[in-house]
């Protein structure tokens, strides 16, 4: 094994699910100790990839290693050096805090396992509740408890599904200083999330759209091939202007950021013929800026056809 | 809007209800299917007066009364003759393990005491473990033996055949002298309570997980499914052996059911039927997509599990198709493994015939189990 391989390598990974197609045919290739972000709307394929690469779903086709091993033959093996946190909190909540540790670091076969459940509730500053029940847990203890138990057994691959959905800000810039943490020590991990701050803090993002990938690279790559050009509007009148402004030839879309429209579209010139009708109306000032990750995504969903079901 | 009551808001309410009622197919499948099933088996597979069943006469007087005595009994209804024989020991031995539920013994000298006039006996043994069963049928024999041995009484003989009866009918009621219906039932809850509590037990065992979210977290630990099968049944074993122990303290010190056989056989094959029905439970639960359904399957097992089984109907009464399907149910045979044991005092080998039925489904159910668990989520 070379030194530099991919944590994460497959190619033509598909999943339909009767006449749906969920995984169209994706290829991703994430080299080792690298945090990956996963966006795209809701629906389009992204928890089905996760459990495709972990073996809890059976990929229709496709090939491909993960950690080294073939991920359609050898999921047993995966499993014993992933961690896999589900969207929704999957452990026991009517066990307690430590009575769920126990039974994961059981089951994974960890030596030295009360020292090692000891550590890690000292580590999550758990100690003193080790024996409430997990249900009794707010979101976000919930949250962390549920990625100290996926990592108990010190995996390789990190696959979180939307790890951080309905948690306070604090809590999600811990966790993300957790992941960072992890990363820095040699574990590879894919996130799937909705929030661009997240993918922002990511190394590469995969956009993926109707189980297509249609976008991917570093933040600035992903802004670069969009090929979008992004102008402002501020003022007290901004908000009456977004109706008028959308179906206009050259406007792809416009949303708001704050109080600021944001207008985007390819063609400088039939955007400038857009907003010309406004440049003299005093309360507004139009501006231009450089578009955000968050209109590339507006955009990317609008071409690709928006939200799936 | 107004505070009081909203006809329109009645209307919303039963407008969701009977669109989640229909999404709901297999309830829906149930609230038909169940009263289906019970009119089909009240209807044709119960029947409170038995009829055919087996009967094994042994003569040790061969000749043409004999030979009209067991005609007479084949051509009624009630009894099926399934075997003839000279020795009265093998009449008992079927009794025993339950292959025949009554024995006729026509004794020596039979043929010669009628002719001089005397009143031979007829000497009937019933297995009284199921009191009602066999009523009708014993109430019929001397009737029945009467009017076939008149054919034989002519000449000389025919004053005899009108007289008093010419043959004196003794009955043995066998392992139940006293007819005591607590001494049928109250073993028989035993296989009742289990096949309730143990399906219903495991057949949540899954689906509990999957409505929790938690399943999908088992699937992505190195957990293999006969491991979590194992895990999850294994508790219930414990539970199915102190329900036995509780059931048959108060069998016996409150009902006196009588205990005759061996308490080791009978502990041995209770923990087989034990494990068949939590396999059975463990099926349910790998189907069952919410524990609402693993409810409604365990009620469509235990409903024929009750009726066909001989628990409150006599098993013989059943038209043949309905006693197939009781001899599939492990609860029939614990039944009778029960019975046997406690009033008969049966050993191994009578009821070895009523305890591999219960490996080989626990077997089966067992393999359906392990196969129809699903290491993904597909």
């Amino acid at each position: 094994m070379s030194t530099h391989q991919n944590a994460i390598d497959v190619r033509g990974l598909t999943k339909h699910f009767g006449k749906k197609t969920a995984v169209n045919n994706i290829d991703i290739a994430v080299p080792e100790g690298q945090v990956w972000g996963f966006l795209g709307p809701n629906g389009s394929g992204k928890t089905t990839t996760i459990r495709m690469l972990c073996g809890l779903l059976n990929a229709d086709a496709g090939e491909g290693t993960c950690l080294g091993y073939d991920f359609r033959s050898q999921s047993e093996q995966i499993k014993r050096e992933t961690g896999y946190m589900t969207q929704r909190f999957s452990f026991w909540e009517d066990l307690s805090i430590r009575e769920n540790l126990d039974f994961v670091a059981e089951v994974y076969g960890l030596p030295r396992r009360r020292a090692l459940v000891k550590q890690t509730l000292e580590k999550l500053g758990l100690e003193s509740r080790q024996n409430q029940l997990a249900g009794e847990l707010s979101g976000g203890w919930k949250q962390r408890l549920a990625l100290a138990a996926c990592t108990l057994h010190s995996p390789k691959l990190l696959l979180l599904d939307e790890p951080t959905a309905g948690v306070d800000p604090k809590a999600r810039r811990d966790f993300w200083d957790e992941i960072h943490m992890l990363s820095g020590q040699g574990i590879t991990v894919l996130v799937s999330t909705h929030y661009m701050d997240e993918a922002e803090r990511c190394d590469r993002i995969v956009y993926i759209s109707y189980g297509d990938i249609v976008a991917r690279g570093t933040v600035s790559e992903i802004i670069a091939q969009s090929g979008l050009v992004t102008f402002t509007i501020a003022g007290d009148d901004a908000r009456q202007l977004a109706g008028r402004l959308r179906g206009l030839p050259g406007v792809v879309f416009v949303a708001f950021f704050g109080a600021v429209l944001h207008v985007s579209g390819y063609d400088r010139t039939l955007l400038e013929k857009a907003l010309a009708p406004y440049r003299a109306d005093p309360g507004l000032t139009i501006g231009e800026t450089t578009p955000s990750l968050e209109d590339v995504f507006i955009q990317l969903q609008e071409k690709t056809g928006g939200a799936n079901v | 809007m107004n505070g009081g009551f909203s006809l329109a808001r009645v209307f919303a309410m039963l407008g969701k209800e009977f669109i989640q009622m229909r999404r709901d197919r297999l309830t829906l499948g149930m609230l038909i299917g169940i009263p289906l099933m019970q009119l089909f088996l009240f209807g044709f597979a119960i029947n409170m007066v038995p009829r055919h069943l087996a009967t094994v006469v042994s003569i040790s007087d061969p000749g043409p009364f004999s030979d009209s005595i067991v005609a007479a009994l084949a051509n009624s209804s009630y009894f099926d003759v399934v075997k003839a024989t000279n020795s009265p020991q093998e009449a008992r031995r079927m009794l025993a393990d339950g292959s025949a539920s009554f024995a006729v013994e026509i004794p020596a000298n039979f043929s010669r005491d009628l002719v001089r006039g005397a009143t031979p006996e007829l000497l009937v043994e019933a297995d009284a473990t199921d009191p009602a069963a066999g009523s009708y049928a014993l109430a019929a024999i001397p009737n029945l033996v009467s009017t076939g041995l008149r054919n034989d009484l002519k000449g000389p003989l025919a004053s005899r055949a009108f007289a008093a009866p010419p043959v004196n009918v003794v009955v043995h009621q066998l392992y139940n002298p006293e007819n005591i219906t607590q001494y049928n039932i109250v073993p028989g809850l035993l296989g009742v309570i289990l096949t309730m509590t143990m399906v219903m037990a495991t057949s949540i065992a899954l689906t509990r997980e999957r409505e929790r979210g938690t399943y999908e977290n088992l699937l992505a630990m190195p957990t293999r499914p006969v491991e979590i099968m194992i895990g999850k049944i294994t508790p219930n074993i414990f539970v199915g052996a102190f329900q036995s122990a509780l059931i048959l303290t108060v069998a016996k010190f409150v009902f006196h059911v009588p205990m005759i056989g061996s308490f080791g056989l009978l502990a041995t094959t209770a923990m087989i039927y034990i494990t068949a029905l939590l396999a059975v439970g463990y099926t349910i639960s790998t189907v069952a997509q919410n524990q609402m359904q693993a409810m409604q399957m365990t009620f469509f097992f235990f409903l024929p599990s009750i009726m066909l089984s001989g628990f409150i109907f006599p098993f013989h009464g059943m038209p043949q198709w309905a006693q197939w399907i009781g001899e599939v149910m492990p609860i029939t045979h614990f039944l009778r493994i029960v019975r046997g044991i406690l009033l008969k005092g049966d050993g191994f080998g009578e009821i070895w015939p009523d305890v591999w039925p219960m490996i080989l489904f626990l077997f089966v159910a067992g393999t359906i189990a392990v196969r129809r668990f699903r290491r993904t989520l597909d």
